[in-house]
């Protein structure tokens, strides 16, 4: 019998086969296939019966009784491998027995055998209770057992994501902690998977936890290692930061990271994936192993590219020379891939280091100089973003620039190319005749190309107009009229009309200074990046990606975060639901802008590709449209024929141009035309006539084209006549302060109400008020001095330009410590567009994404006095609970934010 | 988990292909043939995902052994996995190659059904898995209860690499201290990056269950013991001798039979050891390092049809000391069409196929220097990309450890059995070897 087992061992890879079969209509086929499993069972014996599978069954369940612990564990492991619906029923009375084994391998078989189970049949697995027998053997004293259980358990409850399968608390972290330091490798690396699931209730217990996995980071497995650091990078979050052990904690953390380098190469790369992670999110761990990332000449490319994104994240002014040399060392070498990624290093070191930034330039130079195609045409992608950088510094290397010109093939570099000399026109003689060169073949280039040379040609024609009116003719009519590109029509378009209508705001527009480009590139979000710290180790943060982007089915969709640090705003989940902290399951996934787009928009910056949807117009605006700017055009430049019309499609063409379309697509935001939307309190009664010899004063705040007006409504409730009034505020947080006199020009008789605005400043004295908002005023008339306090919306003082760009967005998020973050629940809200409320409001939306049904806002706003305030807004459809969470350098305002959104949102 | 594991011949032919997961549809065996193992491109990553399908692979001479899965699995589990199968493999039949996993087709099979359970890896330890699973299939049928019993024990037991009741007539045991320098050096001698990779590896040859203790120049044991008093200084020249006190490592990992937790409270390393061969630990550290050897390159180019290359070596180490199996090479551009070399030592050759020079000496004493020179004569191209100058690399052996540590001492106890740490027979042997030791040019 034993050797049946051994048998069928060897030919369960064909189960997979014969499961086909049995299963099959045809009788005749099934018949074979039976007979098939018992030929490879039962070598040698009779077969006669059809029914034989159960019959092969009932051996196997002898043999779960066979006295020889090696044969009832092969029979229980085997069984489970029969993925065959009837014979599972028979395994169940044996798998129970095996379970309960004396012996800790029939236990330790056993234990899988129940994750085989369930996959195969669920819903038996719960119905026969073998869960908690599982869950009993967490507790077995064999460690080897409590590993397979605790793998076999945490597979299982992943199929179930709300389900308390693995009831993680104190006495059983204990217990596991103690097989952590006697199983095999293999089920440390379970235990520690299972441990960082769990959130200890406090800093205190977090602690504790951390020093017992500690010395897991001396393991030769690198998985065990990396287990390890993934735990107590997620613990570590909790402990406080002045904690003394905080500190040795970091300090522990970089050896075992540096040695996995001289692992396999494979193991490297993933190592290398996870060091990008951890790099981002807690970067004073490596910071001073630079050279430990130094490219070898015999690594495999893979190993070669990874270190190379991790010696740019870690360069800083105190490396950077070594930094250069050694990129200027890899510009030289064989892969194209790995040579661009350097030269596109040289120049991000030039963009985060600015003391270097002369060194890369130069260096640069160098490279552009041998002349190797691909070299040069990455340098120029390059150095274009130098010159975004910092502006009017370099441009003395133009002239070597253009030099090169004809030899670049790639759509990327000719763009960038195509940008600087437009950006550059007025400094570079021949101009025209370069730009002039590219528009021959203009239908044979890529989209970008032909976008950058549109923007390009209208840029020189603003700043040349009187000898380049003809290209740039040329150039809106090809994009115009021959383009099929929507983007390209559109953008034409609206050149077309801007420089028609009114070319002063053109040049407003098209020559706007440009914001500055962010030091650091290539962020992953900072949500996905929490998420993938608690994936450590797994395939997720080698792919850098979160498990539902590439596990089918239930598996992997729940979304890990970062437990909270102690005394943080948000609300710490009790125990019992935090254990799996799958219990935060709405914690929101998220995804990378990935970095085409974040070039894209680099590149396009100065314009950016029109993404606003646009709203349908009925046509007879169309044709206003038109008119406008047929007429506009031929005033301006003298055209005689106007051909936009004819070419022009319906709707789509002609819509955005009109009115607030434009001003939309160019984020000209800037106060016009929003006011309206800003929010504004319900009128108050601040002082009542009782208190105030029969003067009652109510009023509300609003902000209107950029200003904060406090309107006013006086009544005089008294029998006499009032005059003489005057307005004073105390100092106040935020230096509030009347921009103007309280103007009630005639006097208030009985019974009669003056409303009046009061424009207000904020750049009175400041003085800290509690709450924050709160404002003491002081009316005077000609009967006394009255004094209230009222308090005003924050969203007051947001202003115009509060929008960040995207990439300082996701910089300065990243920047601001995560004690800073609070988070708020604002209930009950029913909104279709609450981005567009919000803007109304000056709260300006940078990003939005959406994942499974929930949108995530990236919202910024910068308050009167400069401090800017980042949120994350996520909106779950169906569910009229919003999750605020508010990021900000001065976290006292958190609270203030987050009423006004809830303001604004409900009103 | 693991959802299937592949091994393929050089070809891409399937050799074992064992599945372990309903997930894993039958095209994923030819879906990695057709997306890797015949992909024109060199491979970019080790993990490849294909139609929501991962893939790790790792190569050992010819042969392709692929990890598949669906899950979001622990990366870094599968690959020390994948390494460990091979270990177990090279441990039962030798070299890994298609003949001998061809005729090992059945223990394979029974290998991979031992130490994956439903894609779980299990006790991998090759100490453990002989005592029952031998070619001859599964052993079972004619052991004694106690016998069958011992196994399971150790299989799943705390000390899983051990088997009891060893016996020795003789107890002994050899520690080789094997170490690799690893240098990047700038043309004009300046060190770009230097650390030292060593390993200790332990036979034992020793009775019973015996429980060791072991000790080497750590500074940071040795510096707490300093303060405690200067009465262990004895012990320390016992086998240590000349050289440094002391040396700082950056982190050492262990094997798994080394308590770590005792490690991380005490800095003592305390095991009990598993029979035979076994790493025992490893380490890295980077201050302080002896360069065995110093090498100085002198490249002209004169004109465009030649170069002269003129490369310096210099030993730095004890005179008494011999270095062995010397070797430089020197690379040379695609476009050489011929060479002269001029040795004062050793033999000198020009090999073609390898684009390089290769300088071999069999053994050179320390603090000496030898020179190379040669002309390297050029076809004219019309290629714009300048030759990309591919470092000077050396490898060596000397009979050091680099890194200057020393075993200090490894105490052997065992409570059952009548012998004493006295009885046992150590020999200690250090080994410094050249691990990727190159200077730009």
């Amino acid at each position: 019998l034993q050797c049946l087992c051994f048998c069928l061992c060897l030919y369960s890879g064909e189960i997979f086969e014969l499961k086909a079969e049995l299963n099959s209509d045809k009788k005749e086929k099934k018949k074979e296939a039976v007979k098939k499993v018992i030929a490879s069972m039962t070598v040698g014996k009779d077969v006669s019966q059809p029914d034989m599978a159960i019959m092969a069954v009932n051996t196997f369940v002898k043999d779960c009784e066979d006295p020889n612990p090696l044969i009832r564990a092969l029979a229980v492991r085997t069984m489970g491998c029969i993925r065959v619906d009837k014979i599972t029923e028979y395994l169940c009375e044996p798998l129970r027995k095996c379970l309960k084994d004396e012996d800790p391998y029939v236990r330790k078989t056993a234990a899988v055998c129940v994750a085989k189970l369930h996959d195969i049949n669920a819903q038996l697995v719960e119905d026969q209770g073998f869960l908690d027998t599982l869950k009993d053997l967490i507790s077995d004293s064999n460690p080897m057992v409590v590993a397979n259980a605790v793998a076999a358990l945490s597979e299982i409850a992943e199929s179930h994501p709300n389900s308390n399968l693995l009831d993680l608390n104190p006495q059983t972290i204990n217990k596991l902690l103690t097989a952590l330091n006697e199983c095999t490798e293999w089920g440390q690396i379970f235990i520690l998977d299972c441990l960082a699931n769990y959130t200890p209730r406090d800093d205190r217990e977090s602690q504790s936890i951390c020093e017992r996995v500690t010395p897991r980071l001396s393991h030769a497995n690198s998985a065990v290692v990396l287990s390890a650091v993934k735990v107590l990078m997620k613990f570590m979050e909790m402990l406080p930061k002045d904690l003394d052990y905080y500190g040795t904690l970091l300090k522990k953390l970089a050896p075992p990271l540096v040695t996995l380098l001289s692992a396999e190469p494979e193991l490297q790369y993933v190592a290398l994936r996870n060091i990008n992670l951890i790099v981002q999110k807690r970067p004073e761990i490596l910071k001073h192993e630079m050279k430990v990332f130094f490219v070898k000449y015999n690594d495999p490319i893979y190993v070669k590219l990874e270190k190379l994104d991790i010696m740019i994240r870690l360069a800083s002014q105190a490396n950077i020379a070594q930094v250069l040399a050694e990129l200027k060392e890899y510009a030289t070498e064989v892969d194209v891939d790995f040579v661009r990624k350097a030269v596109r290093a040289i120049g991000r070191c030039a963009i985060k280091v600015e003391q270097s930034a002369e060194r890369c330039v130069s260096t640069l130079l160098d490279l552009i100089q041998t002349k190797v195609n691909y070299v040069v045409q990455e340098a120029i992608v390059v150095i274009k973003d130098i010159f975004r950088k910092y502006p009017n510094k370099y441009e003395s290397v133009i002239a070597t620039l253009c030099e090169n010109l004809d030899s670049l093939d790639e759509p990327e570099a000719r763009a960038a190319m195509i940008w600087i000399v437009g950006e550059y026109a007025e400094r570079i003689d021949n101009a025209d005749e370069l730009l002039e060169s590219f528009l021959e073949g203009f239908h044979d280039e890529s989209t970008q190309v032909q976008l950058q040379l549109l923007t390009a040609i209208v840029k020189l024609f603003l700043k040349k107009p009187t000898e380049t009116q003809e290209l740039v003719q040329q150039v809106l009519s090809l994009a115009t009229q021959d383009s099929d590109n929507p983007d390209l029509r559109d953008r034409g378009y609206i050149y077309w009309r801007l420089l028609s209508t009114d070319p002063v705001a053109a040049k407003e527009v098209v020559l706007a200074e440009k914001p500055l480009i962010s030091e650091e590139t290539d962020l992953i979000e900072p949500t996905l990046l929490e998420e993938l710290i608690c994936h450590i180790g797994t395939l997720a943060s080698v792919y850098h990606k979160p498990p539902s982007a590439f596990v089918e089915g239930s598996r992997g969709v729940q979304h890990k975060r970062l437990p909270a640090r102690a005394g943080s705003g948000e609300s710490t989940e009790s125990p019992d639901v935090g254990q799996s902290v799958s219990g935060v399951s709405d914690a929101p996934p998220a995804v990378i802008p990935s970095q085409g787009d974040l070039l894209g928009d680099l590149l396009n910056l100065d314009l950016a590709p029109p993404t606003t949807t646009v709203p349908p117009v009925p046509s007879s605006m169309q044709m206003g449209a038109m008119d406008l700017l047929g007429g506009g055009l031929d005033s301006l430049v003298g055209f005689h024929t106007c051909p936009a019309p004819v070419g022009m499609p319906a709707g789509l063409g002609a819509a955005p141009a009109v009115g607030g379309g434009l001003g939309d697509l160019f984020d000209l935001g800037g106060g016009v035309g929003m006011t309206s939307g800003s929010y504004s309190p319900p009128r108050v009664v601040w002082l009542q006539a009782m208190k105030a010899k029969g003067l009652e004063i109510s009023g509300t705040f609003a902000r209107r084209g950029g200003v904060i007006q406090m309107d006013v409504s006086l009544t005089n409730k008294a029998m006499s006549v009032m005059s003489d009034f005057a307005v004073q505020f105390n100092k106040n947080s935020f230096g509030m302060a009347p921009a103007g006199p309280l103007q009630v020009l005639t006097p208030l008789g009985p019974n009669q109400t003056v409303e009046v605005s009061l424009p207000l400043s904020s750049t009175g004295p400041v003085m800290k008020m509690e709450p924050l908002n709160n404002l003491q005023v002081a009316v005077k008339n000609n009967i006394d001095v009255f004094y209230f306090s009222c308090q005003y919306p924050i969203s007051l003082l947001f202003v115009e330009d509060g929008k960040m760009d995207r990439q300082v967005f996701l910089a300065t998020w990243k920047d601001i410590p995560s004690d800073n973050e609070a988070q708020f629940q604002i209930k009950d809200c029913h909104l279709n567009a609450a981005s567009n409320k919000l803007q109304g409001s000056n709260i300006f939306t940078v990003a939005k994404r959406t994942v499974e049904a929930q949108d995530m806002l990236y919202q910024s706003i910068k308050l009167t006095n400069g401090i800017w305030v980042l949120a994350e807004l996520r909106i779950q459809t169906g569910n009229p609970n919003y999750t605020l969470s508010v990021k900000c350098r001065a976290p006292e305002v958190s609270q203030y934010v987050s009423q006004c959104y809830e303001l604004i949102l409900k009103n | 988990m693991i959802g299937g594991l592949f091994i393929y011949n050089h070809k891409g032919e399937v050799l074992i292909s064992r599945v372990y997961r309903d997930d894993i549809g039958r095209n994923a065996v030819d879906a990695f043939r057709v997306n890797v193992i015949h992909a024109r491109q060199q491979v970019r990553s080790p993990v490849t995902n294909i139609a929501r399908t991962s893939f790790f692979h790792v190569k050992r001479s010819n042969i392709w052994l692929a990890a598949v899965t669906k899950q979001n699995v622990n990366a870094a589990m599968v690959f020390e996995f994948l390494y460990k199968m091979c270990d177990v493999m090279a441990a039962y039949f030798g070299k890994i190659s298609e003949e001998n996993i061809k005729n090992n087709f059945v223990l394979i099979y029974e290998l991979l059904d031992e130490i994956l359970d439903f894609g779980y890896p299990q006790n991998s330890e090759t100490g453990a898995l002989k005592t029952f699973i031998t070619q001859q299939g599964i052993k079972g049928q004619h052991q004694t209860k106690e016998e069958q019993s011992q196994i399971t024990s150790q299989v799943t037991g705390q000390i899983g690499w051990r088997r009891e009741g060893i016996k020795y007539r003789r107890n002994e045991l050899f520690l080789d201290v094997l170490e690799s320098v690893n240098l990047l050096m700038s043309p004009q001698g300046q060190v770009l990056s230097a650390h030292v990779s060593g390993r200790v590896v332990m036979k034992s040859y020793l009775s019973g269950m015996p429980e060791c203790k072991f000790g080497m120049n750590d500074k940071i044991v040795i510096d707490k013991q300093g303060k405690g008093g200067a009465s262990d200084d004895a012990g320390k020249s016992e086998l240590g001798g000349s050289g440094k006190q002391s040396i700082a490592i950056d982190d050492c990992t262990f094997h798994q039979c080394v308590r770590l937790s005792k490690f991380d409270s005490e800095r003592s390393i305390s095991f009990i050891p598993p029979d035979g061969e076994y790493e025992l630990m490893r380490y890295r550290t980077t201050k302080d390092i002896i360069l065995p050897f110093r090498v100085i390159p002198l490249v002209r180019e004169v004109g465009r049809t030649k170069l002269e290359v003129k490369v310096v070596i210099k030993s730095n180490f004890k005179p008494s000391l011999l270095a062995q199996k010397i070797e430089v090479r020197i690379p040379t551009p695609l476009n050489t069409s011929g060479v002269q070399v001029i040795c004062m030592k050793g033999k000198a050759k020009y090999k073609a196929s390898e684009n390089a020079i290769v300088w071999k000496i069999k053994r050179m004493a320390g603090m000496k220097e030898s020179q190379i020179s040669a002309e390297i004569e050029l076809l004219p191209t019309n290629d714009k990309k300048k030759w990309a100058r591919p470092p000077i690399s050396m490898n060596f052996e000397v009979p050091f450890a680099p890194s200057g540590l020393k075993v200090r001492y490894l105490k052997v106890f065992e409570s059952k059995l009548n012998y004493s740490d006295h009885d046992v027979i150590k020999w200690v042997r250090y080994i410094g070897r050249s691990g990727i030791y190159e200077t730009r040019c």
